[in-house]
């Protein structure tokens, strides 16, 4: 792979930083979202017990 | 036809009560235009080639004002739900609605802004394409604007929400609008600009009552 | 169309939306570190020459940008017309993502711009249009959040959604008008030689099902939400 950008360095790993941070930020909330909406949810079924599982 | 008429012109004695109905937009669309050349300077060219968009700009500000009032009133005082219930489809109650905002705050701003556009050192032709680019283009905002009142009427806050709705909605009318000006400070014909800003605003005027109905018997519980 | 209905069921949903998710979020892996691979070997373009690296992350933001809007609006005619019960909480899941995907094509769009002509922004017509496309979504979202009855919301960003999308192309073709008007630049010029073509439909899959997974993930947790706060309520009684 050539990483040679020669004058454009400055314009190319910033736009690419930012991308890969966006989605790599993006990607992390949504699955601590989910993890977070999972524990909740299992949290919530074992406190009310049995009786709570309706549809 | 009664009850439209008779809608249309209960809600225009109704925005002129309360706001004194285009004082308001009048006053707000003159301030506008004292505060952008106070802005960036009196230079009367760079004044006059700006006068197309500013004037837009401020003129669909100023018909802004009044619209998260076009349904909230009657929602909130049980009023809507009567008129929905009434004969008359809801669709056309909303394109009376359309019609009265317009009478009472896009008209006069058009009427306006050849006194307006003189601040500005607009030449004589320009200024006749700005007014009737306003002439047709108002009714757009209304139309428009009045999607964006009828989903946000049941807001307390909600006049913040309906700019941020509704604006980029009214982008190609601010460009068609504002081009028109443009074109015809190069010499070149307007009539193809205005063309289509009267096509925006035809479609504009047979599609959001639809929509307005819509999203009226959605906020009213149907 | 029966397709679609048949995992409006949230169980059906989670089973099939299980199965897959990790084939796309591989997939997506895979496409992304092809994509870049590929992209970082090839020669300098001969008129942009190593800004057309910037082309791989660019296009396949903006192509998803309008894609997720689709979707969206696509979704949200279901949910109005046909009274899809799932396709709420999928066009609201949407919507961040895509408001995530604009962003990032004016981000790259406004340093691709830079070397080529000087400026970090210039109101071409693919730019504004995707400033204006951003201000579309972010009033989507906030109408969502404003109107507290979970219901009364969905219907009224359904609409809010539809309108634009009809309003979208006009936008976009008001945009281009006033950008010949004003002899404004394009952004994107000339043909695609074919060294980059391979890159670019790499990033662009990448882009593509990493949304996919994202969205898939961010439905499932909206339903497990949902079935926590029905116990909450049920528990209260």
């Amino acid at each position: 792979m050539n990483f040679d950008m020669g004058t454009y360095a400055a314009y190319i790993w910033p736009a690419y930083g930012v991308s890969a941070l966006a989605l790599a930020c993006v990607t992390i909330w949504t699955v601590v979202a989910w993890r977070r909406a999972k524990a909740r949810l299992a949290a919530l079924e074992k406190s009310q017990g049995p009786a709570a599982q309706k549809p | 036809m009664r009850a439209f008429t008779t809608l249309l012109l209960r809600d225009i004695k109704l925005a002129a009560r309360s706001g004194g109905g285009a004082a308001l937009a009048l006053s707000f669309f003159a301030l506008v235009a004292t505060l952008v050349p106070l802005g960036v300077g009196p230079d009367l060219r760079l004044l006059a080639r700006m006068a197309g968009g500013v004037l837009w700009v401020a003129a669909v500000l100023a018909a802004l004002l009044s619209l998260d009032r076009l349904f909230q009133g009657d929602f909130e005082d049980g009023s809507l739900d009567l008129i929905a219930l009434s004969p008359l489809p809801l669709e056309l109650t909303a394109l009376a609605k359309i019609a009265a905002h317009w009478l009472s705050t896009g008209l006069p701003l058009a009427l306006l802004s050849p006194l307006l556009a003189l601040l500005f050192n607009l030449a004589p032709p320009a200024t006749l394409i700005l007014f009737v680019s306003l002439l047709i283009g108002t009714p757009a905002v209304s139309a428009v604007g009045a999607i964006g009142a009828s989903l946000t009427l049941s807001l307390k806050r909600g006049g913040l929400i309906l700019p941020l709705i509704i604006l980029p909605l009214l982008a190609p009318v601010v460009i068609f609008g504002a081009g028109a000006v443009a074109l015809s400070l190069d010499g070149l014909g307007a009539g193809n600009a205005l063309g289509l800003l009267a096509a925006f605003a035809f479609a504009a005027m047979l599609l959001s009552p639809f929509a307005a109905a819509a999203s009226v018997r959605l906020n009213l519980g149907g | 169309m029966n397709f679609l209905f048949r995992y409006a069921n949230p169980h059906h949903f989670m089973r099939l939306s299980g199965a897959v998710l990790p084939f796309t979020a591989i997939a997506a892996l895979l496409c992304l570190g092809a994509g870049f691979y590929l992209g970082f070997s090839a020669p300098p373009d001969y008129q942009q020459g190593r800004t057309v690296l910037l082309m791989f992350i660019h296009v396949p933001a903006a192509t998803m940008a309008m894609g997720v809007y689709g979707a969206l609006a696509f979704c949200s005619l279901l949910s109005l017309v046909w009274r899809h019960p799932l396709s709420d909480t999928a066009a609201r899941a949407a919507a961040p993502l895509g408001a995530l995907f604009t962003a990032l094509g004016l981000v790259t769009g406004s340093l691709w711009g830079k070397p080529m002509w000087g400026t970090y922004w210039v109101w071409d017509a693919r730019l504004t249009s995707f400033l204006l496309l951003l201000f579309v979504y972010i009033g989507y979202m906030a109408l969502w959040n404003a109107i507290e009855d979970e219901v009364r919301a969905a219907r009224a960003a359904a609409i809010l959604a539809l309108v634009g999308a009809v309003n979208i192309p006009i936008i976009k073709f008001s945009v281009e008008w006033w950008n010949t008007l004003h002899q404004g630049e394009s952004i994107v010029s000339g043909k695609l030689a074919p060294v980059f073509l391979a890159p670019l439909l790499l990033m662009m899959a990448g882009y593509a099902f990493l949304f996919v997974s994202l969205w898939m993930i961010r439905i499932r947790t909206a339903i497990l939400e949902r079935r926590a706060r029905n116990l909450m309520q049920a528990g209260a009684r």
